[in-house]
């Protein structure tokens, strides 16, 4: 790959990362009135909003599982969010991202406990700045466990990549862009299970198995901030 | 339990050993140890782990009384929602008039309030109330407010004291639907006045001694009034 720009200056990334280091994250819970949960996240340049609809008889009434509840992630990039405006509405890559999303999701949610229903997830992109299904998918979580849905684990997630070489972590724009790997995972930190895996590039065994290590421990990070976050607003509403 | 705040537990929260306690609502098991499933707070009796949920749906359960606003009549029944995860049924055997069929619109319309006993809830989730029991009917008149179905206990206090305090000082009438549905009728300041104190409790709703500091507050208020 021919790039003008050098993505690694002096052992710091373009914008003055480590390579094990994270963008900066914001999270903030139960922001919208209407929805039973939500979510809005900073993460660098992304911002990202979720909200938890439900759960609810599902409609249409072919789509209902008399043994559980089905779960529906909308990913959504606003029209406003990229350099040149996107096309409004479902494109090949959103409808991708909405279903491992919602998969998942699935796996978290004990979905046995609404029969017949569905849980509905929207994921609204405001900004986006690389890693935005990364981005997306720690906001559903936190919408869901404000949302008040039972769930068995808070999911989060987290990319790593390969740039020049070298194994780091959370890829910003110019690295997405021009870098020679992408490898977004969300896990379940509890457990350790991974609940989304997918590459974009080529990685050896070695770089790949380095990659995910890296992605996890960004992943266990981010969880705090995710835990913390729910803690702060409702110990708030506690102390009135 | 004098002065400490409640611990708030989030989903996938370790909260203990099957060894030493059961777990209760709200909780999960996974290889001998109990787990949080829901966002609440931490109540723990002798025997069990609980999680009383902050947040969340009506979970209904057979015998509640509720307040539920219908949707649809059908020819032969009607569909209420009573804040659920899915709507209730009505049938017309189920009410107290004699109902020919077809003619459901003539006693119930969509928007009309009802005071109702959840009569039934299936494997399957599928939920019936009906109208046949003390005190059930049709609302009319009065105020309908809504407050987190988690913190009507609270509202309604042990053996019904916090409410009838309420009650009493406010001079108002109040039915508490366990799905989190409170209607209220009386004089506009006394109705005013039920509405602020039951707001408080929901606010306030995780510290101790609530029943003691409402009636304080509304013995003062009375006082002013005279």
């Amino acid at each position: 790959m021919k790039t003008e720009i050098k993505l690694i200056k002096n052992g710091k990334r373009l914008d003055g990362r480590k390579n094990d280091e994270l963008r900066p994250i914001k999270i903030e819970a139960g922001v919208l009135h209407r929805a039973e949960g939500s979510c809005y996240l900073e993460w660098g340049g992304n911002k990202v909003l979720a909200a938890v609809y439900g759960p609810r008889e599902a409609v249409p009434r072919h789509t209902q599982n008399p043994l559980r509840a089905i779960v529906n992630a909308r990913y959504n990039m606003a029209a406003f969010s990229v350099d040149d405006r996107k096309r409004p509405g479902p494109d090949r890559r959103s409808r991708e991202i909405s279903k491992v999303i919602s998969e998942a999701l699935e796996n978290i949610i004990i979905t046995e406990k609404f029969p017949r229903a569905s849980i509905d997830v929207s994921i609204e992109i405001l900004d986006a700045e690389a890693g935005t299904r990364c981005a997306g998918l720690t906001a559903a979580a936190e919408a869901l466990v404000d949302a008040g849905i039972p769930l068995k684990d808070i999911p989060v997630a987290c990319a790593a990549g390969k740039i020049e070489g070298e194994i780091v972590l959370d890829l910003g724009k110019e690295e997405d862009n021009f870098g020679d790997a992408d490898l977004p995972i969300a896990i379940a930190p509890r457990t350790g299970e991974i609940l989304l895996l997918q590459m974009d590039g080529h990685l050896t065994q070695k770089e790949f198995d380095k990659a995910l290590d890296l992605a996890i421990k960004g992943c266990k990070t981010i969880a705090e901030l995710q835990k913390k976050a729910i803690l702060e607003k409702y110990q708030k509403n506690m102390e009135g | 339990m004098n002065k400490q705040t409640r611990e708030i537990v989030i989903p996938s929260q370790l909260l203990g050993d099957i060894k030493n306690k059961k777990a209760g609502h709200g909780t999960f098991i996974e290889n001998g140890k109990i787990y949080a499933e829901i966002l609440g707070v931490l109540s723990a009796d002798s025997e069990h782990i609980n999680v009383i949920p902050l947040r969340g749906r009506y979970d209904p359960i057979q015998g509640d009384f509720v307040i539920g606003i219908v949707i649809e009549a059908m020819s032969s029944s009607w569909l209420v929602d009573i804040n659920a995860a899915y709507p209730a049924l009505l049938h017309v055997n189920e009410v107290q008039w004699d109902v020919e069929f077809g003619e459901t619109e003539r006693y119930l319309n969509a928007g009309d309030t009802i005071m109702a006993k959840v009569l039934q809830v299936d494997s399957e989730k599928k939920l019936q109330i009906t109208l046949k029991d003390r005190n059930l009917y049709k609302v009319k008149g009065g105020n309908l407010i809504s407050v987190e179905p988690s913190k009507v206990p609270r509202i309604i206090g042990k053996k019904a004291s916090m409410i009838s305090l309420i009650k009493k000082y406010t001079r108002s009438r109040i039915f508490v639907g366990q799905n989190g549905r409170i209607w209220i009728e009386g004089e506009g300041q006394d109705v005013q006045k039920a509405i602020e104190i039951i707001e408080l409790i929901q606010k306030e709703a995780l510290s101790y001694g609530l029943t003691n500091k409402i009636e304080d507050l509304l013995k003062k208020d009375s006082k002013e009034v005279h």
